[in-house]
C-alpha cells in the first residue's frame, strides 16, 4: 500500500508535452508596443484549442504557445488582426474565436442582453411608478 | 396566476438543475475538426524530419494518388496504440506521408525504431504552424487527401483497429 502511494507519488502526469523549447514569440513580446497590444488584444479572444475554456493569451498549453507566435509574427509581418482572425476562423470554425461573429444564428445571443435589459426596465418602472 | 409566478424561481431552479446534471452527465463532445474537409490543401513546405528521409510540400500532394496524411509526434502517447494499425494500412497499400510536429530527428528514428515505420516522406513541422495552416488541433490526426490534393476526410484522435475499414473505404472514395 505505502509503496503504491511512493510511487504513484513518483509518477509523472501523463501529460503530452514535446521536448522542444517553446516557440521564440511564445513568451516574449513584440519589441514594437502598438503591435504588442494588437496582438495581446487578439490572442485574449483566441480560443485554446486544448484547454478550451481558456484564451490563447492564459493557457499554458504548448499549442497555444505556438499560436501565440504565429500571432506574434504575423502581427510582425504587418498582417490585420482582423485576417488572423479569419484565418484561424477558416480553418477552426467560429468556436476559435471568443466573440462570435453576428449572423442569423446567433441574433438571440446578441439580442437577449438587449430584451432583459428592457424587460427589467419595465418591470423597474413599474415598480416604481407604483410606489409614488 | 398568482400561484405560477411564486412557483416560476421554484420552477427556474428545477430548470437550471435538470439541465446541468444532463450536461455533467453527458459533456457535450470537445473535438475540434478541421473545416477544411472538402477543399484543398492549403499550402505548405516541410523540411524533412530525418536525415535520409525527405520532407514535402502541399504541391506534392496532388501527384494523382490519393494519400494519407498522419500527424504525429514521438512524444505523443495515443500515437503508439496507432502505430500497428498504420503499418496494417500500409501493408494493405495505403501510401502515409506524416508529420512530426514538435520533434527531434533522434527522438523520431527512436520512435520508428520500436513501434514500426509506416511513413514514406516525413516532414518536420517545430513549431506546430504547419498543423495549424490544416486546422489541427493534437496529436495524432489523419487527413485522407485525394489525388487532387484535396482534404477528403479527417480523423481526430488515434486510428484504432476498428476504424481501418472507415478508413480504407475514405481511401477507396478518394480514389
Amino acid at each position: 500500500m505505502i509503496r503504491v502511494a511512493i510511487l504513484l507519488t513518483l509518477a509523472t502526469p501523463a501529460f503530452a508535452d514535446s521536448n522542444l523549447p517553446p516557440s521564440e514569440w511564445a513568451d516574449r513580446q513584440l519589441p514594437d508596443a502598438r503591435q504588442e497590444a494588437q496582438a495581446m488584444t487578439l490572442m485574449q479572444e483566441i480560443r485554446c484549442l486544448v484547454c478550451q475554456g481558456q484564451s490563447v493569451a492564459d493557457s499554458d498549453a504548448e499549442l497555444a504557445g505556438d499560436m501565440r507566435a504565429l500571432i506574434r509574427q504575423r502581427i510582425a509581418a504587418g498582417e490585420k488582426p482582423a485576417d488572423i482572425r479569419a484565418w484561424l476562423i477558416q480553418r477552426y470554425g467560429d468556436w476559435v474565436s471568443f466573440s462570435p461573429p453576428v449572423k442569423p444564428l446567433t441574433w438571440p445571443l446578441w439580442a437577449a442582453p438587449i430584451l432583459i435589459l428592457i424587460a427589467g426596465g419595465v418591470l423597474a418602472g413599474r415598480k416604481l411608478s407604483r410606489r409614488k | 396566476m398568482k400561484r405560477l409566478l411564486l412557483a416560476l424561481p421554484l420552477l427556474l431552479l428545477a430548470a437550471f438543475a435538470g439541465v446541468a446534471l444532463w450536461r455533467l452527465s453527458s459533456p457535450p463532445d470537445n473535438i475540434i475538426r478541421s473545416k477544411l474537409e472538402g477543399q484543398p490543401v492549403p499550402a505548405f513546405a516541410l523540411p524533412a524530419a530525418l536525415p535520409g528521409r525527405s520532407g514535402f510540400d502541399s504541391a506534392s500532394l496532388a501527384d494523382g494518388k490519393p494519400r494519407l496524411l498522419n500527424i504525429f509526434a514521438s512524444w505523443c502517447v495515443p500515437c503508439i496504440a496507432e502505430a500497428p494499425v498504420l503499418l496494417d494500412l500500409q501493408k494493405s497499400g495505403v501510401t502515409i506521408d506524416a508529420i512530426a510536429v514538435r520533434d527531434r530527428p533522434e527522438d523520431i528514428a527512436a520512435f520508428l525504431d520500436r513501434n514500426g515505420d509506416p511513413f514514406g516522406r516525413i516532414g518536420s513541422d517545430l513549431d506546430s504552424k504547419v498543423q495549424m495552416t490544416l486546422g489541427s488541433s493534437g496529436v495524432p490526426e489523419s487527413f485522407v487527401i485525394d489525388g487532387r490534393g484535396i482534404i477528403r476526410y479527417q480523423h481526430v484522435g488515434p486510428i484504432m483497429p476498428q476504424d481501418m475499414a472507415t478508413i480504407l473505404t475514405e481511401m477507396e472514395k478518394a480514389r
